[in-house]
């Protein structure tokens, strides 16, 4: 009994996840969950409607039969019967036929909610205009900014979007077929190589999600998961104000040494870090890696000892991953570590 | 019997081929600390016979030679030798390898830098990272085993895709095109 209810307790606190379409946080995903929500109900019913008729076909008809035949003996037509039965089949096919279009035009209506947002694609929607690019297996962020060019923001693995303003993601791709998917916010959307797709969405409640690649790109496709992060629009400005900086310079010792092992090793070759040389777009920007909450596109959380064995080898985290190992003196790796951390 | 024989067949095959599939993501790079023995040059002292060519066990997986087409573009080798037709560097696609063609030699050009503009890759790639490289550069030229070799490319080429290039007879000429023309 224990066994049941917990397993009922998991299941349920499963439905209301952080990565989940029946526990809405945008317009989009509250649509979505909606329509699921309307289709559970009236299949349920028809479910149970059906099996109570199919239980009673089953229950051996005794009293037609009672001193006169004995059991499977075909029964002979009755016109009476022939008409009943006809008129129930009839009247289940149009009942069948009726269910199907009010599904279909319940269909119709959330779709033209889901897709509302896209219409009003105009400047006065004032949308926050973002680009996610899909890597193996990793997903770049970039805050365009039309009009001040110098604020624009480049970020790995996590999204933040402010509450109530309308959102519009641009999706690339740079190798493979991707897919784009906060189940709390919207449906999925693929990133195909060389087509950029869009997507709208407006965030209604605070808090943070899980989003997940949802088309198989690969080894670590499983590997391939976003943060996405819905705030309030002060605290999303005070996290783009935070975000817009530069790397914080270092200030301890190790600090500084950790510095200069990433710009002389291999580090420089695909990683970026705002305000020093390292310039590359191979692998994430690493500019303010210290803020983020997991390392890897979701795969283990940031914490120093993750960072220390993902540096010194990727490859036993991810197999597979692009990040080659790095065999760097313990000295090195831990003034590595030290300064990475310090990127706030 | 008919049946054990296609069974056998397909028993070879599938073991063959698992080679060129195989992705070791844990592997030790080829001959790494033999560097010292790459040479230059095709002239030795005394006439004797050219040292003996090394083999690359990259070349034999489709996998490796991948990895070195994309390392080729994201470590910008594209950017001087282009798609192997050469530009600003020297092509891959032709017979002629001023520092040598052999994997051994490649490697050393690659970790080491040469003159006029090659720059050194030492310590900013890691040697099996190189090596998937030297792979795919080798393929460019048609000195690599067709049946690993990439079999397009994603950009424009102008000549044969790397897995049906003619097999070539490399002409190590061991000579810096400054040499060359003076």
């Amino acid at each position: 009994m224990t066994f049941f209810s917990s397993t009922a307790a998991t299941l349920v606190a499963a439905i209301f996840d952080k990565q989940s379409a029946l526990n809405p946080a945008g317009e989009q995903g509250a649509s979505i969950a909606r329509l699921w929500w309307i289709y559970f109900c009236v299949l349920t019913i028809i479910f149970v409607l059906v099996a109570i008729f199919l239980f009673f076909a089953m229950l051996p008809r005794r009293t037609r039969f009672v001193g006169q035949e004995p059991a499977g003996v075909i029964e002979q037509p009755n016109e009476s019967h022939e008409r009943r039965i006809s008129t129930v089949v009839i009247s289940a096919v149009i009942a069948s036929i009726v269910v199907l279009f009010v599904l279909l035009f319940i269909d119709f209506f959330t779709g033209r909610s889901i897709y509302a947002l896209n219409d009003q694609n105009t400047a006065d929607a004032d949308p926050l205009t973002i680009k996610i690019t899909g890597h193996q297996w990793w997903w770049q962020v970039e805050y365009t900014n039309e009009s001040q060019p110098s604020k624009m923001l480049t970020t790995a693995n996590e999204l933040h979007v402010p509450i109530g303003r309308p959102v519009k993601l641009t999706l690339n791709s740079n190798d493979v077929i991707h897919s784009f998917w906060v189940p709390n916010m919207h449906g999925k959307k693929d990133l195909v190589p060389g087509h950029p797709t869009e997507m709208w969405l407006r965030a209604t409640q605070p808090g943070t999600f899980r989003g997940q690649c949802a088309e198989f790109c690969g080894l670590q496709h499983a590997h391939m998961r976003l943060t996405f992060v819905a705030q309030p629009p002060d605290e999303f400005e005070q996290w783009m104000q935070a975000s817009s900086t530069d790397a914080p310079q270092p200030t301890t010792e190790t600090q500084q040494k950790g510095l200069q092992v990433f710009m002389s090793n291999q580090c420089m070759m695909c990683h970026s870090i705002s305000g020093t040389n390292a310039r590359a777009t191979v692998g994430p920007d690493l500019t303010h890696i210290g803020s983020r909450d997991m390392l890897a596109a979701g795969a283990v959380p940031n914490t120093r000892g993750y960072l220390a064995g993902w540096i010194a080898n990727p490859q036993n985290i991810k197999p597979g991953v692009r990040m080659p190992p790095n065999t760097l003196p313990s000295d090195d790796l831990n003034a590595l570590v030290d300064y990475l951390e310090s990127l706030k | 019997m008919k049946p054990l024989v296609s069974l056998a067949i397909v028993c070879v095959v599938g073991v063959v081929s698992c080679k060129r599939e195989e992705r070791g993501f844990r592997v030790q790079p080829p001959a790494a600390e033999k560097l010292s023995a790459a040479t230059m040059s095709d002239l030795h002292p005394g006439g004797g016979p050219t040292p003996p060519s090394t083999s690359n066990g990259y070349e034999e997986s489709a996998y490796a030679v991948s990895e070195g087409q994309k390392l080729y573009m994201t470590m910008n080798c594209v950017g001087c030798h282009f798609h192997g037709g050469g530009g600003i560097g020297p092509p891959f696609i032709d017979e002629q390898w001023i520092y040598g063609s052999d994997p051994k030699q490649i490697f050393a050009s690659i970790v080491e830098g040469r003159p006029n503009g090659m720059p050194a890759f030492r310590g900013k790639i890691t040697d099996y990272q190189v090596w998937q490289i030297v792979a795919y550069v080798r393929s460019l030229g048609g000195l690599a085993s067709p049946s690993s070799a990439p079999g397009r490319g994603d950009e424009m080429q102008g000549g044969h895709p790397p897995n049906s290039n003619p097999a070539q007879t490399p002409h190590n000429s061991s000579l810096p095109p400054s040499a060359e023309h003076p």
